[in-house]
């Protein structure tokens, strides 16, 4: 107990002894008042189930997800050996799921990283450069925003040919330019500021001014649009895969799987209903833990 | 010996119809180790002054010459070597999410500097923070500590001119009399010269030598600080200032 | 006679490193005078006039053993309550005009909407009325003032205007929260004069909120000077350079002067023992 109040002490300390002193206590300050938000905290334990079922799928899933039984096929809840019912070819949809979320998880992964990168690069270069590069920059941004997302993406797909990585790159392609918005408007704020004129005063160029003191400012809040966003990309993903144009038969994807029930919804709702459920919960649980997240980066907020 | 040179001194800001003369015509020069002070209301252009020396300005004509050399449109590293500035909010001067070591570090580093972690520790004896405040973000901070901090920074390419934009007008009185005394030390330890822009008599009086009354971006008066204390302004602004500042 | 008894306010802020105390146990008085409250960033001055007000936010937390305005205790009030005591018995003006106008809004629909809110008047009577407001804090044209958006008034103008709008209901206090730092020094002068004039002319009481001594040695009548929370030395105003708590002191000394050129200037030594010792009390 007495170890546990010093080791608090030392990362609570307003007088940080090293640089590494310094990290560990404001990554734990910013911690605790993440962790005072119930609601995130809710999102963050469902996310971290999702995580951890991806990783141990083959040991918890009970059955093999592409096994068919068509002797056993639609089979309700509860049933004897599967628990969330069996699909059109008789494989089990807990299995499934289990599986599934890998996919998910791979897709929201890849578009997480792709489309606030992209975002970030761009904003940041048109904010502080300005002029010329600005003019071109953000036009190239609003014929992208200009479009319907779902309608772009399926032109993306439709030229690339269906699959999940050409559902990623297509949902990416869709879903940088708000973030290039978002990172644009507060390198404008940022770039006006006393430390970006102090930084120019030792001679620092564009490139050091943008990476090193723009970006961490921009980071944060782009951070918290992307969770806020990643419920539009599942439902995207999700979207493209009931359309047939994202991940394909037999692969497990929750869309895909949607898309297989639609058939049966009248007499077999479950079918297209638990993966549904499955793609409510965890958008849910990334929009909580967005609205935890802004509360703690949020610059703007000065609750300090 | 003149180590700071304003000749003919020009900015504007915007074009055409919009044109806004922000300062015009500014001539007076500082010698070497001595104290300049700009003084005048909101919007007289002092502060103008000083962004544009630093390069900060997008517009301005005429010549700025420091140690006999004048400056080009672009500023040279040498010249940020030689001339630094500190402004005047402490709370918008440092980035919020760098640690006074990544501050001071990251300075050094562009000058040049590989002794880093030496002249750290050094600076920072210097302002009179010492070690134990080096690894502290900007909220972990008062006003006085980070306009601290902001000096040590300005000190650390070691500049032979430094120019101070109000550096304690959004501070506590007892605070500004430490940071005040701390500039009249450092002056003379490291033989600096200042040019100090300051809305406040007294401020300006205190610190500086002689001083440039300012009005609507023209400087109206230039007089020694003798003058300003025996209340023998000439110009008819400059004694309306000064009756209204005592 | 007393306007405003003040007695053991605290103004409490719980945060995770234990509860803040922003004001502790601060008591006065306030009679058809003019008291200003002074002290550094930090001293709970700014708390002080807020809380009166009952104006601070959750979480903050404000108990008092008694606010008193004309014998009635503000603390007993329902928010309801509060909000008829606000402007119609107690005005607030504050450090930046451009934050308290709407900037949508002439300052005219403004002033002639605040006034309609305290009377029940017709327009034309409540036009009449904002000019004469306007031409009571020495604004020349208020007819072209009462048709301009606040993004067009000077700092000046601005605070005037403020100070205009908050007389209309016919206060008995007014409280202003350094409403004169934001300003030129020539202009000071000009607004502190109006304050002057109109809380002499009407027999209001002031609380002048400052952290400048010299302006509040000339311009008020009583002194507190506040340190952490807690009042440490009450004194007449223009014996405020007289003043015998080393804190007050050690301000005084640690301002430049003109007429008394030093190479260092006295820097304050602050005592643990002054926020140690009780709260002075500023009741007459």
């Amino acid at each position: 107990m007495a170890q546990a109040q010093t080791w608090r002490a030392w990362l609570l300390t307003d007088t940080p002894t090293s640089r590494r002193h310094a990290k560990l206590s404001a990554l734990y300050q910013g911690w605790l008042s993440f962790r005072g938000n119930t609601m995130a905290m809710v999102g963050l334990w469902i996310l971290i189930l999702l995580g951890v079922i991806a990783l141990a799928a083959p040991l918890l899933a009970p059955h093999d997800p592409f096994a068919q039984e068509l002797g056993n096929r639609l089979q309700p809840l509860w049933s004897e050996g599967h628990v969330l019912g069996t699909d059109s070819l008789g494989r089990d949809i807990l299995s499934r799921l289990i599986y599934g979320s890998r996919i998910t998880l791979y897709i929201v992964g890849l578009v997480a990283l792709i489309a606030p990168i992209t975002g970030l690069l761009v904003g940041t270069v048109a904010g502080y450069v300005g002029g010329w590069t600005d003019q071109i920059l953000m036009r190239i941004t609003d014929i992208f925003l200009a479009f319907p997302r779902l309608v772009l993406a399926l032109a993306f797909v439709a030229a690339l040919g269906a699959g999940i990585e050409n559902a990623v790159l297509a949902i990416s392609l869709t879903a940088w330019p708000p973030y290039a918005r978002i990172a644009r408007a507060e390198t404008l704020t940022i770039r006006s500021s006393d430390y970006i004129s102090a930084i120019q005063l030792q001679g620092a160029g564009a490139l050091r001014i943008i990476t090193k003191h723009i970006w961490p400012l921009c980071i944060s809040s782009l951070i918290v649009r992307v969770t806020l966003d990643m419920a539009g990309i599942i439902l995207a993903a999700a979207g493209l895969g009931f359309l047939g144009l994202g991940a394909q038969p037999p692969s497990p994807e929750w869309g895909a799987m949607i898309s297989e029930g639609r058939r049966f919804i009248l007499d077999h709702w479950w079918v297209a209903t638990v993966p549904g459920m499955a793609i409510f919960t965890v958008s849910l649980a990334f929009n909580l833990l967005g609205d935890g997240l802004r509360d703690v980066l949020d610059p703007k907020d000065g609750n300090k | 010996m003149t180590m700071l040179n304003i000749e003919n001194l020009s900015v504007w800001f915007g074009g055409g119809r919009d044109r806004v003369d922000a300062v015009r015509s500014a001539n007076f020069h500082v010698n070497r180790g001595a104290s300049f002070g700009l003084v005048g209301e909101s919007g007289s252009g002092k502060s103008t002054i000083l962004r544009a020396i630093m390069g900060l300005v997008p517009n301005w004509s005429g010549t700025i010459s420091v140690d006999a050399t004048p400056v080009g449109k672009k500023r040279e590293k040498t010249f940020y070597k030689a001339v630094q500035m500190v402004f005047q909010d402490p709370y918008a001067s440092l980035h919020p999410r760098h640690s006074v070591d990544q501050v001071l570090g990251e300075t050094l580093y562009l000058h040049g500097f590989r002794d880093i972690d030496a002249r750290v520790v050094k600076l920072l004896d210097d302002v009179g923070l010492g070690a134990k405040f080096r690894f502290r973000y900007p909220h972990q901070l008062s006003g006085g500590q980070r306009q601290r901090v902001a000096i040590a920074r300005a000190l650390a390419p070691e500049p032979s001119i430094l120019l101070l934009d109000e550096p304690t007008s959004a501070l506590d009185v007892s605070i500004q009399a430490e940071i005040l005394n701390l500039l009249t030390d450092l002056r003379s330890e490291h033989g600096l010269t200042y040019v100090m822009v300051s809305h406040d008599l007294s401020v300006v009086g205190h610190m500086c030598e002689s001083l440039a009354v300012m009005k609507d971006g023209e400087i109206v008066e230039i007089m020694d600080v003798e003058t300003l204390r025996n209340a023998q302004a000439q110009h008819a602004y400059s004694k309306k200032l000064l009756a209204a500042s005592i | 006679m007393t306007l405003l008894d003040v007695e053991n306010l605290w103004v409490q802020f719980p945060s995770r490193q234990g509860v803040f105390d922003a004001v502790r146990g601060v008591s006065f008085t306030l009679g058809r005078e003019r008291l200003a409250i002074v002290g550094e960033s930090g001293s709970g001055k700014s708390m002080t006039g807020r809380a009166i007000l009952r104006l601070i936010r959750p979480p903050g937390i404000v108990t008092a053993d008694q606010i008193s305005l004309d014998g009635i205790d503000l603390m007993k009030k329902s928010e309801r309550e509060m909000r008829d005591v606000r402007g119609q018995k107690i005005s607030m003006v504050m450090q930046d005009p451009k934050f308290s106008l709407n900037p949508v809004m002439t300052i005219g629909q403004q002033i002639i909407e605040a006034y309609r809110l305290h009377n029940k008047v017709s327009k034309s009577a409540a036009f009449d009325k904002a000019i004469e407001m306007l031409e009571a804090v020495s604004i020349r044209d208020p007819e072209r003032v009462m048709r301009a958006y606040p993004h067009e008034m000077s700092g000046g103008m601005g605070q005037r205007i403020m100070i205009a709008m908050m007389l209309i209901p016919n206060p008995e206090i007014l409280i202003a929260d350094e409403p004169t730092s934001a300003l030129d020094v020539s202009v000071q002068g000009q607004v502190l004069s109006i304050i002057d004039k109109l809380v002499t002319d009407r027999g209001m009481g002031l609380i002048f909120i400052s952290h400048d001594l010299n302006l509040v040695a000339d311009f008020c009548d009583r002194v507190l000077i506040m340190y952490l929370g807690r009042i440490v030395e009450v004194c007449d105003a223009k014996n405020l350079h007289n003043a015998k708590h080393p804190y007050t002191q050690g301000l005084l000394n640690s301002l430049p002067r003109l007429s008394e050129p030093r190479r260092k200037l006295d820097v304050l030594n602050r005592n643990p023992a002054w926020s140690e010792a009780p709260s002075v009390s500023g009741r007459v």
